[in-house]
């Protein structure tokens, strides 16, 4: 499964962690301070009692 | 325009600063890179040109933040920008007050400091008319910077952040055409890209200060 | 219909909401299946060894790099114009994700650079505009969280942007002047002899249209993040005023 990458092994398989981390750390932010802003403004819009401003 | 230029000069050399006060960094620098990277006269020469526009860049850096924060602080500024003569002329002129206070210093001061690091003569002249075609560029990027930042607290470090990216194309023009001239390479390219990139800077980057000036006021 | 409706953000909510799951769903496909492609079914170059997968993390992030700028660019163009706050928004969200693939870039390429050309750094023209331009999106970033005027930040990034722009391209030629490259030349246009050959292209573009699409999922997701935060920001001055 897994190819044979040879003496280059720890260059290429450190060049796709490095960005899969990079990649997924953005994505996971981005949606993480999504959420966030999207319940405090539902939190808000609620506190004030009405749906639309 | 003319009377704000000679206020501005004013204001700077009664705050004391002034001429001196750049200067004297440019010559801290000098003195302490040879601590760094040791007495050589040989290495000390190759990297001076380097060194020298390094310190013009920083020296001009230090005082950028002083351009606009005192008439910010104060109200001037409004009425500067009220006043008849556009706004684009107020910033020029204050890119050039900064020039004269910064900026022509360490060209006339250059000479000596290239002596310090073993600069050989030829060399010398070289960074003499680099720093003096280089360096109102420096003023009217920092000008700019200056303008960004102009509402904020504490907007040193941004400033620099901001301004120092925008210094590359004159720092490597500048640099390189210092090097060359020492080497007796061909000057011509970089000479003619630096002074390309100063005037073309001095022509339009005021409006962009300007414009942003404009938002800042607002 | 023209495509200023959806600068109304409302408008662009709803589209958005609707666009959102599609458009991430096709990102997250492409990109899968181009780096499984790339990493597991291409072969060995005979000069580069296995490290040629490498190009399908490092090309896409260095053209996203260049082309988020870009859009950028034109997103404050568009503020700057028209007074669009969708478009300083989505200039303000694509920020993060440039930076980011400018990093991806600059880490690749010091990876790969390493066993290629024996060093982690080399000051090369690409590497070192590279740096360059990452300096820029930190400036940027910085600038639009300095200031609390959500206008008068939108206005001031925009500006810093059409400057930053040009300095960015200058700077560009000045390294290239300052210092000849050991970087190769274009891989991917379409007129030279010494391209690369297909087994290694196509999967290159599937990598490229995945990282396209990931871009535009994370711009629409954090743009959405920016409207929102700008209208809780609204209702709580006003729940304060009131």
């Amino acid at each position: 499964m897994m190819p044979d990458l040879g003496k280059y092994a720890v260059t290429v398989l450190g060049s796709y962690g490095a960005t899969l981390a990079l990649l997924v750390a953005l994505v996971g932010v981005s949606l993480w301070q999504g959420a966030r802003v999207k319940r405090a403004l539902q939190a808000q819009e609620e506190r004030m009692g009405r749906r639309d401003g | 325009m003319i009377a704000l230029l000679f206020r501005d000069l004013r204001l700077a050399v009664r705050a004391g600063g002034g001429f001196g006060l750049g200067l004297a960094f440019f010559l801290i620098v000098v003195t302490l890179v040879p601590f760094g990277v040791g007495p050589e006269g040989g290495m000390l020469g190759r990297i001076a040109p380097g060194i020298l526009w390094l310190g013009a860049l920083l020296a001009c850096l230090l005082s950028l933040d002083r351009i606009f924060a005192l008439d910010f602080e104060d109200g001037s500024l409004d009425l500067l920008a009220t006043a008849p003569i556009p706004l684009e002329g107020v910033v020029t002129m204050k890119a050039v007050a900064h020039w004269i206070t910064t900026g022509l210093p360490l060209v006339v001061a250059a000479p000596v400091f290239g002596v310090l690091l073993h600069l050989d003569g030829a060399a010398v002249w070289w960074l003499v008319l680099s720093l003096a075609l280089g360096t109102p560029a420096l003023s009217v990027l920092g000008t700019f910077g200056a303008a960004l930042t102009v509402g904020l607290k504490r907007g040193g470090l941004l400033l620099s952040l901001l301004v120092l990216p925008l210094y590359v194309p004159t720092l490597i023009f500048g640099a390189e055409l210092v090097r060359r001239g020492a080497g007796d390479m061909a000057t011509a390219t970089p000479l003619l890209m630096l002074g390309g990139i100063t005037a073309a800077t001095v022509a339009l980057v005021p409006f962009a200060s300007a414009a942003a000036i404009r938002v800042n006021l607002r | 219909m023209s495509i200023w409706e959806y600068a109304n953000p409302k408008k662009f909510m709803e589209t958005s909401a609707w666009l959102l799951p599609w458009v991430a769903a096709l990102a997250a496909l492409t990109l899968v299946t181009g780096l499984v492609w790339g990493f597991f079914l291409t072969p060995d170059d005979y000069k580069q060894g296995s490290t040629v997968k490498i190009i399908y993390l490092h090309v896409p992030a260095a053209m996203m790099a260049i082309n988020i700028w870009v859009m950028m660019l034109v997103t404050s163009l568009v503020w700057l114009i028209r007074r669009h706050h969708v478009s300083a928004l989505a200039a303000k969200a694509a920020a993060p994700v440039g930076m980011v693939m400018t990093l991806i870039a600059l880490i690749t390429g010091a990876l790969w650079g390493q066993p290629m050309w024996g060093t982690w750094w080399e000051w090369d023209p690409r590497l070192t505009s590279f740096l360059i331009l990452f300096l820029f999106y930190l400036g940027y970033i910085a600038l639009w969280g300095a200031i609390d005027n959500p206008d008068t930040a939108a206005d001031l990034t925009g500006v810093l942007c059409l400057v930053g722009s040009v300095f960015a391209v200058l700077s560009r030629y000045a390294v290239n002047f300052w210092n000849q490259g050991l970087h190769q030349g274009a891989t991917l246009s379409l007129d030279k002899e010494e391209n690369i050959s297909d087994v290694y292209w196509l999967p290159l573009l599937v990598c490229i249209a995945g990282f396209i699409l990931l871009f535009v999922a994370l711009v629409l997701v954090r743009t959405r993040t920016e409207i929102r935060a700008r209208r809780l920001k609204a209702l709580e001055a006003r729940e304060r005023m009131a």
